[in-house]
C-alpha cells in the first residue's frame, strides 16, 4: 500500500516537472545557444568544408575526436593484447 | 564456414559494401557521413566474410599484426594532422585555401566541389583507417579465439 502511494507520488511530481518544463520551452527556432548559428554561417568559410556537422566534429571540436579515436584504439589494443596468442601456447 | 547460398551472396555483397564504405570515408566532408561511420560499413563487409567463411579460412588474408599497424598508422595520421596546424592552435585547419583539398565554397548549398573541406578529408582517411583495421582485429581476434576454445565452427 505504501508502496503504491510512494510510486504515484513520484509518478505525479515527475509528470508535473515535465509537465513545467514543457511549458517553458522556448519556441520552435529560437534556439539558446547563439554557437549554433555562428557554425552555420561561418563553416563554409572558415573550414571550407560543405557539411557542417563534419566540420564540427573534425575541425571546431577536434579534441573531442581525438579523443574518440583514443578510446576505440585503446579498445582495441586492449582486446588484441588479451585474446593474442601466447608464446608457451602449442600451436593448433 | 557456411552453405553454398551464403558463401555466394557474400561474394556478390561484399564489394558493393566496401565500395559503399569507402564513398562515405571519402565523401565526409561533403556528405553525410564521416571516418567512423564509413570505417564501420567497411569492417562490416570484414565482419560478413568472417561469418560466412569462418575464421580459418580469413585469419591467413587478415593477419593481426598487419591489422594493428594500420590502425596504429591511421591514429597517426589524425594526430598529425591535428598538430599540423599547431604553429596557429591546436586542430588549426591548415589547408583551407591550400592546394590541397583548398577550395573555399560559397555560402549555402553547394554539393558539386569535392576539393574542400582542408585538413578534413585527411583526417577522415585517418580515422576511417583506424576504425576499420581496428574493428576488423577484434573480430578476427575474437573469432579465432572462439574457434579455438571449441564454441564457435
Amino acid at each position: 500500500m505504501t508502496r503504491k502511494v510512494v510510486i504515484g507520488l513520484t509518478m505525479v511530481i515527475v509528470g508535473m516537472m515535465l509537465f513545467a518544463v514543457a511549458l517553458m520551452m522556448r519556441p520552435f527556432g529560437e534556439p539558446v545557444s547563439v554557437m549554433d548559428d555562428y557554425i552555420i554561417e561561418n563553416t563554409q568559410q572558415v573550414t571550407g568544408a560543405n557539411n557542417a556537422v563534419s566540420a564540427v566534429v573534425f575541425d571546431w571540436r577536434g579534441y573531442d575526436t581525438l579523443g574518440e579515436a583514443t578510446v576505440l584504439f585503446t579498445a582495441v589494443t586492449a582486446v588484441v593484447m588479451l585474446l593474442r596468442k601466447r608464446k608457451d601456447e602449442a600451436p593448433e | 564456414m557456411m552453405s553454398k547460398v551464403v558463401r555466394t551472396i557474400t561474394r556478390l555483397m561484399t564489394p558493393a559494401i566496401l565500395v559503399f564504405g569507402l564513398y562515405v570515408i571519402m565523401h565526409g566532408h561533403v556528405t553525410s557521413g564521416g571516418g567512423f561511420q564509413g570505417g564501420a560499413v567497411f569492417a562490416s563487409a570484414a565482419a560478413l566474410l568472417l561469418v560466412a567463411f569462418g575464421s580459418d579460412r580469413i585469419k591467413d588474408h587478415m593477419r593481426i599484426p598487419d591489422l594493428t599497424v594500420i590502425s596504429a598508422s591511421g591514429a597517426l595520421v589524425f594526430i598529425g594532422a591535428g598538430f599540423a596546424g599547431i604553429a596557429t592552435t591546436f586542430f588549426y585547419n591548415l589547408f583551407v585555401g591550400s592546394a590541397i583539398f583548398g577550395h573555399v565554397p560559397e555560402f549555402g548549398p553547394a554539393h558539386e566541389d569535392i576539393w574542400t573541406g582542408g585538413v578534413i578529408p585527411i583526417m577522415n582517411i585517418g580515422v576511417a583507417l583506424n576504425v576499420v583495421a581496428g574493428l576488423t582485429a577484434v573480430m578476427v581476434v575474437m573469432a579465432i579465439t572462439s574457434s579455438k576454445t571449441g564454441d564457435g565452427e
